[in-house]
């Protein structure tokens, strides 16, 4: 897949080449595009003046980072104590059944990722999950099909806001 | 929005007219609709909560009333909340809103004066220490 | 010539249109009858602002307030009040609250208990709004601090209120400040403020409802601090998951600098300070002291040794004073009022020795299988009973009470036996859990201990920088063990095994993750170990949890055939015709829960 230079470079200079912002570097361009490319690894790494391995450290190191591509839709079960208490593990096996994906990867459409989460601080509402930005409470094992054709359609029709 | 950088009395000044904003008084409104909108809130549906009161607000064309957001109103288990300040009356939280519940709440409470009992937690304000 | 009263008729136009002026009318003339013109006013006024119930009459001095008043009422209005002065009874306004049983807030269990602090300011100012946090005295303790105390003094009260991190750790506030303003003193390098905003605890959002809530509070808190440290930076570390925290925090740093509340020369002084927001990238461990300044400086967050502390040499080795957004949001607070006001509420005596008591209240996020969940504040030494009986209104769905963890990962389970401790940094510890930074979550009989300490420790190992050995290799030793116990093939010394691991651990991990990461398997291993010996010897899981010990059925004198489970089944293991008896099928059967949820009989049990 092609890096958009342009977006990258912007990224770079919102930030100042400050070698202390790389992670936020990273975090913006994730948040774009959804996954770290291997050249903006080398870009960053050539602008800012901070080693390849360095940058890769990061990259892998925290859980906010995906080296391949998410999916569209990325859906997020929270694995939180809360949620863990109220059934999240059982929610999290039946949207791996439903999308047919083990937790962590993305469907052969491109369209979702199963992820879990550590807590969105909704804890009050759980079980929780987040689609995107959003997050949903009190999701009951019912309610699996319905979100993921919901989130389906959104997609299908174009109106699902995380496509770029 | 380049305000003037403030010294300590002029932030007394500022404390003493807004403190007029924060209660609920002739002249500046009559009646002010809290909606709490924290992460839990807007999970459990509170930004739609909010449109809908707007929407009555500019529907009932009234001018003394204020529809604002608050945060966590704390009782993450009944999202969405409101809470309703009349002049003169000690605030009343709503619980388990829904979008036309608001509305009646707005007929009946903000404009009439009447709290929607079905839907009330409690009314007056927690305790300090 | 004066009037004994004046007769208010609202002339606004919701009482216009209810006939206030046909009233008004009939007032007078009234009054004219009776022959008290000469004593009494009539007078049109605007809008009262109470429409619903016009057209609405008051009678002054008296303060009386009548609605729906309509001509007919007149005469009798005014013999009753005017004349013999006593209340017209019949269209008497009575106050919706009185009127409508619904109860006040502070009847309320779940609010009755609580003492707002931290939280004083939820749910009545607009956090996006600076200046509703000035009328409620925002800023007034920078103020004071800045025009009226020297830093020493600053310090001085936060060491007197006693003070302790609400981090997790409970260090005492007020030592922290002081020896980090000597270090930069002595070492003559200027040093920074953080606030540990990462929340790493699964299932606990405080400082993201706080920030929330109250994103000035903590700014204040921290230029506070900033001028008793001597510091002119600092940062806010929070985590990636809470954007909306993110948004509002960066909104009242924006509207805080235009006010030149931060910036230079603040309030007119030559002290200036600023703050700048840092997000986390999904990392636990770098709510860490060390893995957090690490991260800070665009590194992997791993922590190091602690043998220099971080208020000497931290982030860019400069002198580091790291506090908690709780803690920090006490500080304005304790400066207005005094470190007496602080020291009334809390247990124990911090008169003498900082580490000799638990002042102040104290937020938890109240969450898992109790009927109220949420965020409450809550003087310290309240009892666990309090907290999730009264507060939290018991265990929902009428079962039992069975385990209450607090700590997050590092903390530990709380049996019933416990329910009378007094929730305080010490006694916490001493039951062999910790406060922690305010996690609670309440576990019912439908839990599996072994479960849930296996739970910790994957989550624990996931989480786990990787770099000490007996952290990254006891977890993965723990996890396994654990494991095999909830899948039926324990062995009865696998419990010493675990105790032994656990040991290693707290004595020899570089940080607080591997250290206190034994705590759910020691704590669950201390109060529940016949959980443990049940899923070992008999292999059966009392909470009915752990798939390789259950099995579903179908009680055939509930179930009516309705077919509910069935079209929820996503292995169709349920065989059975509509309105007949359903049975499952063992072989079929992926244990997933579906069919319970959905029962309307509530005829499908685990077994
Ligand atoms: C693994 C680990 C995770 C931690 N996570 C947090 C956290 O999420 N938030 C926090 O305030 N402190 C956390 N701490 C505690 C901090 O290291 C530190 O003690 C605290 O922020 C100091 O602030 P305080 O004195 O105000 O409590 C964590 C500690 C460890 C060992
Ligand atoms: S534990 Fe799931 S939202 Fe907190
Ligand atoms: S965010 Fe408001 S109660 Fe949870």
């Amino acid at each position: 897949m092609q890096i958009d230079k342009a977006k990258i470079n912007e990224i770079i200079l919102k930030h100042g080449k400050n070698k202390e912002d790389v992670i936020a570097m990273l975090l913006d361009y994730q948040s774009k595009f959804r996954y770290i490319p291997r050249d903006v690894i080398y870009t960053i790494s050539k602008e800012v003046g901070v080693p390849v391995v360095k940058l890769l450290g990061v990259a892998t190191f925290y859980r906010g980072f995906s080296l391949i591509p998410v999916g569209k839709c990325p859906i997020s079960v929270c694995m939180g104590t809360a949620c863990y208490v109220l059934g999240a593990p059982r929610l999290l096996e039946a949207f791996s059944r439903e999308l047919n994906i083990d937790p962590g990867k993305t469907t052969k459409d491109g369209n979702f990722s199963l992820h879990t989460i550590n807590c969105p601080g909704c804890c009050g509402l759980a079980p929780v999950i987040t689609v995107g930005d959003e997050v949903i409470g009190k999701v009951t094992l019912a309610k699996v099909p319905r979100l993921i054709e919901k989130y389906h359609k959104l997609i299908e029709k174009g109106e699902w806001k995380k496509e770029e | 929005m380049e305000k003037k950088k403030l010294t300590v009395s002029e932030l007394k000044n500022i404390r003493q007219e807004f403190q007029e904003h924060l209660t609920v008084r002739a002249g500046v409104a009559r009646a002010r609709v809290i909606i709490h909108m924290g992460t839990c809130g807007i999970a459990a549906g509170a930004r739609e909560i909010l449109n809908a009161a707007l929407k009555a607000l500019e529907e009932s064309q009234s001018k003394d009333v204020i529809v604002t957001t608050s945060s966590c109103a704390g009782l993450c288990s009944s999202e969405p909340m409101a809470t309703v300040e009349i002049q003169h009356e000690p605030p009343v939280k709503y619980i388990n809103l829904t979008e036309e519940k608001i509305r009646k709440i707005f007929k009946e409470h903000v404009l009439g004066g009447k709290i929607v009992k079905e839907y009330a937690l409690a009314t007056g304000s927690e305790t300090t220490a | 010539m004066a009037y004994r009263a004046n007769v208010l008729i609202c002339g606004g136009t919701g009482c216009v249109s209810g006939g206030s002026f046909a009233v008004k009318k009939a007032l007078e003339t009234e009054i004219e009858k009776r022959g008290l013109k000469n004593e009494i006013m009539v007078i049109a006024t605007g809008c009262q602002g109470f429409c619903g119930e016009g057209p609405i009459v008051i009678v002054q001095p008296d303060g009386v307030l009548y609605c729906k008043v309509n001509v007919n009422d007149v005469p009798q209005l005014v013999e009753e009040h005017l004349l013999k002065g006593r209340p017209y009874k019949k269209k008497l306004y009575t106050s919706p609250v009185e009127k409508a049983p619904i109860p006040a807030l502070k009847e309320i269990p779940f609010f009755a208990k609580q003492r707002l602090v931290v939280l004083r300011n939820r749910g009545l100012i607009d956090p996006e709004k600076i200046e509703d946090y000035i009328a409620v005295d925002g800023f007034a303790a920078l103020a004071k601090c800045l025009t009226e105390m020297t830093p020493e003094s600053i310090i001085n009260e936060i060491k007197k209120s006693g003070l302790r991190g609400r981090g997790g750790g409970g260090f005492p506030t007020g030592i922290k400040w002081e020896s980090c303003r000597k270090a930069a003193i002595h070492r003559n390098v200027e040093p920074v403020v953080i606030c540990n905003a990462d929340e790493g605890d699964p299932g606990a959002f405080m400082d993201r409802s706080t920030i929330e809530c109250d994103p000035c509070a903590i700014i204040e808190g921290m230029t506070i601090g900033a001028r008793a440290i001597g510091a002119k930076q600092g940062f806010v570390y929070i985590r990636q998951e809470y954007p909306l925290a993110r948004e509002r925090l960066a909104k009242a740093l924006e509207q805080a600098r235009s006010y030149g509340l931060l910036g230079d020369n603040i309030l007119g002084t030559d002290f200036s300070f600023d703050i700048k927001i840092v997000q986390g990238a999904g990392a636990f461990v770098c709510g860490e002291s060390t893995a957090l300044m690490a991260s800070l400086e665009g590194k992997v967050g791993e922590p190091r040794a602690k043998y220099i502390h971080t208020v000497e040499y931290g982030y860019e080795n400069r002198p580091s004073c790291l506090n908690n957004v709780e803690t920090w949001a006490n500080v304005p607070p304790i400066i207005l009022r005094g470190a007496e006001w602080f020291t009334s509420m809390g247990t124990g005596d911090v008169s003498e020795n900082p580490w000799g008591g638990s002042k102040g209240t104290k937020v938890f996020s109240l969450a898992g299988n109790v009927n109220n969940t949420g965020l409450i504040e809550v003087p310290m030494g309240i009892t666990l009973r309090e907290i999730i009986f009264d507060i939290g209104g018991g265990i929902a769905k009428g079962k039992k009470f069975k385990a209450v963890q607090t700590g997050g990962p590092s903390g530990g389970f709380l049996p019933e036996s416990c329910i009378d401790l007094p929730v305080d940094f010490d006694s916490l510890l001493e039951a062999g859990t910790m406060m922690g930074s305010g996690g609670m979550v309440v576990a019912d009989e439908d839990t599996c201990m072994v479960d849930s300490a296996k739970f910790f420790v994957s989550f624990l190992m996931e989480e786990s920088c990787g770099k000490c050995t007996p952290c990254r290799e006891g977890l993965r030793s723990m996890y396994n063990i654990l494991d095999a116990i909830t899948k039926g093939k324990g062995k009865e010394e696998d419990i010493e095994t675990l105790q032994e691991i656990g040991e290693v651990m707290m004595d020899c991990c570089l940080c607080a993750l591997g250290s206190s990461a034994p705590n759910p398997v020691i704590s669950t291993i201390r109060y529940f170990k016949d959980e443990y010996l049940e899923h070992i010897r008999n292999k059966k899981c009392p909470g009915k949890v752990c798939k390789a010990m259950i099995i579903y059925k179908i009680n055939s004198e509930l179930c009516n055939g309705c077919h509910a489970c069935t079209k929820v089944c996503p292995s169709d293991a349920i065989i059975g015709k509509q309105k007949e008896l359903h049975r499952i099928d063992v072989q079929k059967c992926i244990k997933c829960g579906a069919c319970i949820d959905v029962c309307p009989q509530e005829a499908i049990y685990k077994e």
